[in-house]
């Protein structure tokens, strides 16, 4: 079904054709659904946030900077109440204006089940993303006031995730979700101006886009879903795609022969165990959480991995900004983890015995049967015995949620989950704080440390951000230092591209920007 | 004939409602959360309960089955959970492909298998039967998702001829026409796929076509002094309903579609669209599309039994 959409001046830059790891093509209302993925080429080429990623940088993480929202305040009287001031003269796709009533309208639709305009399908992507936000209003057609639950600093990071769809664009498809959904309308750089459900989304240029240095120089934008790495491989090799999202590890050095480029960068993601605090965990022992740490041999995953990982130096990639200057090193030391061994009671004639829930594949788990067997032996060579409890990745999402207490998992003293670590609560806050164990929240360890509350009220209630980072490298100091994770790799988010495509900067994010990308 | 047919359908409800029942608890009863593709990974407790009261698995297993069997009985499959869309419209457009696909793949199929069947059990111990058999051989062993692959590797990646994945130009099938630039994309998935029906058909025909030259009645035929060709004749029609049985469980399998031929090829039909649903855990759409293809295997067992009793008036005496 070909949406219609007024026909764009051509910017003569080409047309770039993107294979997708995704199996259909995700929400296309604006609050996407398909993970990072879904947001990266169905939300932020189509929509725009108050709060937006600076994609613009290889070279250095992504830090949050205006969007639609040109600057943000918190009251200094009442730290619950933050002033947005939003951006004048920024049109939607159908033509009508965004003001501060446009965005209280998105708000409802994933807050609000008695409004109208409530999606329960937006709602479940939305809503979890911005879970201090308590009330808001318009004060003027400029001005937007959030009022939050407690005193929370990372408002902003919240609202990142918040796309802005276009009110009139639903009232004029007849109020209906499912019909905004084929005739897409929100402000972003790109118009979505056609959309076959699970074949492929097209997009054109938006030239009245606001920030004139992201109006796109490509006359058209394809995303195919091709979920089997091998067809994406084929069709890229094949020239029915010029770009493919995370090639298999294994066909890298063939399409590199092939004359393909492999772009790979650091990204805010991380491949670990995390480790159960429950009563009777080995883990409980800093010395044996040292000790794996110190056992696990990353350059030679590295090599199992065709170089596609960044071994961990800690839990946030080395350079990250919230790194700091934790002083236990990553090193692979099995001799110095045998003496940590030791020294906790433990040895060859006495080894740990314990179990690890895995996952045969998901999302951003990389390779994760033989790099769980790859730590099992490099464990198994210091005295740390581990047995595995593969389930499939929905189910562990399901244990993960559920807690390491819980029947489900097993007795199993770690999990290993990736994990999205690119704001303070996703990156952080939402793995150790003490009242999010569950079923209030996704703390699966159940680790409870009132130091480590005190960092994290702390980053909620500094609204200064160079003070919040000072912070957040405390905070990441303590993760390394005590080793509260098996902290082992982090992704390149490798994607393989023809050598047509030029202009591509890959951002250490997520999301990325494609307004800058030719094509030859 | 009439009769026989009224209780071939008859006889075919409770199937029906058997394969409704074991289509429902299937998915039902497989680990993981149903609402695992509409819900972030670290969704709270509440939400979790709110989304299941949403979509009705807070119900019992038998009232979900109830309004299930109750919906399926006037059409209507519900709702895919991931996308919202309505699954009829998913299933019925992944059929129209995967018919699409099947059609061209059973013409591949029942021509050469028929062919290779007929020539290995006519000269049998020949070197056209052996190469024949070889063939036949060759395509019930080889696993398709590798041969696709390798065609792949030939057609696509080396010679550039026929494109590798998709069921369109530019990822969609949209528009389908007779059109070379949409016909390109069936040649490989459609090659692939016939493999398998063509060597079971081949090496089906040949022992058919073999114990019936053996038979007497041949050999009464030639006594009376019928050429080759009129005998041949007899052993085809003799040969022809087992030929069709084959042929028609093949259809349905073809149908069904090839999860694993239709997600090498991308080919938007059934099969990839059992992909999505399992992967997403989407369980209106898994349910809804195994009860459809379950159908063709029954509505196609159907007509095959009605066309065998056509045919051959002893399976309607028995």
């Amino acid at each position: 079904m070909l949406v219609s959409q007024a026909v764009q001046p051509a910017v003569a830059g080409g047309t770039l054709r993107i294979g997708m790891t995704a199996s259909d093509i995700p929400l296309t209302t604006g609050q996407t659904d398909n993970g990072g993925e879904g947001m990266r080429f169905l939300g932020y080429t189509a929509y725009d946030s108050l709060v937006e990623w600076d994609l613009t940088s290889a070279d250095k993480p992504s830090v949050i900077i205006p969007g639609l929202a040109t600057s943000w305040t918190v009251d200094p009287a009442d730290k619950t109440k933050w002033t947005f001031k939003l951006r004048p003269g920024v049109k939607f796709h159908d033509g009508s204006d965004f003001t501060a009533e446009t965005v209280v309208w998105n708000f409802e639709k994933i807050l609000n089940k008695d409004a109208p305009q409530f999606d329960p399908r937006q709602s479940a992507q939305g809503r979890s993303r911005i879970p201090a936000v308590a009330s808001y209003k318009a004060v003027d057609p400029l001005t937007l006031e959030i009022v939050t639950k407690t005193p929370d600093a990372t408002l902003p990071y919240q609202i990142a995730w918040i796309m802005i769809s276009s009110p009139a664009q639903w009232e004029k498809v007849g109020k209906n979700w499912d019909a905004f959904a084929k005739q897409p309308s929100g402000t972003g750089p790109w118009k979505i101006t056609a959309f076959v459900p699970r074949e492929k989304a097209e997009f054109a240029p938006f030239p009245d886009y606001w920030d004139k240095t992201r109006v796109p120089k490509l006359d058209k934008l394809v995303v195919v879903p091709l979920p089997e790495p091998n067809a994406r491989v084929a069709a890229l090799r094949s020239g029915q795609v010029d770009w493919i999202e995370s090639p298999a590890p294994d066909a890298v050095a063939s399409l590199k022969g092939a004359g393909f480029k492999i772009v790979t960068n650091a990204y805010p993601h991380n491949w670990t165990w995390h480790l159960s605090r429950v009563e009777g965990s080995p883990w409980n022992d800093i010395r044996v959480r040292k000790a794996a740490n110190l056992a696990v041999d990353r350059e030679g995953m590295k090599e199992l991995l065709s170089g596609l990982m960044i071994p961990a130096q800690g839990f946030m990639p080395p350079g990250h900004q919230w790194f700091g200057h934790p002083t236990f090193k990553l090193t692979y030391d099995p001799e110095a983890a045998k003496k940590l061994l030791k020294e906790a009671g433990y040895g060859p004639d006495k080894p740990i015995e314990t179990k690890i829930l895995i996952s045969p594949s998901g999302s951003g788990q990389m390779l994760p049967l033989p790099m769980n067997e790859f730590i099992q032996q490099n464990l198994a060579e210091v005295g740390i015995k581990v047995s595995f409890e593969v389930v499939e990745w929905n189910t562990l999402i399901n244990i993960w949620r559920a807690g390491a207490k819980h029947e489900s998992s097993k007795g199993a003293t770690g999990m290993n989950y990736t994990y999205f670590i690119q704001d303070p609560f996703t990156g952080f806050i939402r793995h150790l704080q003490c009242n999010l164990a569950p079923p209030a929240g996704t703390n699966w360890g159940h680790y409870c440390d009132p130091e480590m509350d005190k960092l994290f009220d702390a980053v909620r209630n500094t609204f200064d951000p160079a003070e919040q980072t000072k912070i957040l490298e405390k905070i990441h100091e303590k993760y390394v230092d005590e080793a509260l994770f098996l902290m082992v790799t982090h992704d390149v988010n490798a994607r393989a591209m023809s050598p047509k495509v030029k202009g591509f900067v890959q951002a250490q994010n997520w999301f990325q920007n494609f307004s800058s990308i030719t094509m030859d | 004939m009439l009769v026989y047919a009224l209780k071939r359908l008859l006889a075919m409800i409770p199937v029906a409602l058997g394969v409704s029942l074991v289509c429902f608890l299937l998915v039902h009863l497989a680990p993981g959360d149903p609402l695992s593709a509409v819900l972030p990974t670290d969704a709270s407790q509440e939400m979790q309960q709110e989304m299941r009261k949403l979509y009705g698995f807070d119900k019992p297993l038998v009232v979900q089955y109830g309004i299930w069997l109750g919906r399926v009985l006037i059409g209507e499959l519900g709702t895919s959970i991931s996308t919202g869309r309505p699954v009829v419209a998913e299933v019925g457009k992944a059929v129209m492909n995967s018919i699409i696909l099947a059609a061209a793949a059973t013409a591949i199929g029942f021509f050469f298998g028929a062919l290779f069947g007929f020539v290995a059990g006519y000269f049998r111990n020949s070197w056209i039967d052996k190469i024949a058999s070889f063939l036949a051989v060759v395509g019930v062993s080889v696993p398709h998702y590798w041969l696709g692959m390798v065609l792949v590797i030939c057609f696509s990646v080396w010679l550039n001829w026929l494109p590798a994945t998709g069921g369109g130009p530019g990822g969609s099938s949209d528009a389908r026409s007779l059109d070379w630039e949409y016909l390109k994309y069936l040649v490989l998935p459609a090659i692939t796929m016939s493999v398998i029906p063509m060597g079971i058909i081949a090496r089906t025909l040949k022992a058919l076509v073999a114990e019936i030259l053996n038979q007497e009645f041949v050999q009464g035929l030639a006594a009376k002094g019928l050429d080759d060709r009129g005998i041949f004749r007899h052993v085809v029609k003799n040969a022809a309903p087992t030929a069709f049985a084959v042929m028609g469980l093949q259809l349905g399998y073809l149908l069904g579609g090839s999860i694993l031929i239709e997600t090498v090829f991308a080919w938007p039909g059934t099969g990839f669209l059992l992909n999505s649903a399992i992967f997403q855990r989407d369980l209106p759409l898994l349910q809804g599309t195994i009860l459809v293809l379950a159908s063709f295997f029954v509505i196609l067992n159907l007509i095959v039994d009605i066309a065998q009793a056509a045919l051959d008036p002893r399976v309607k005496r028995s």
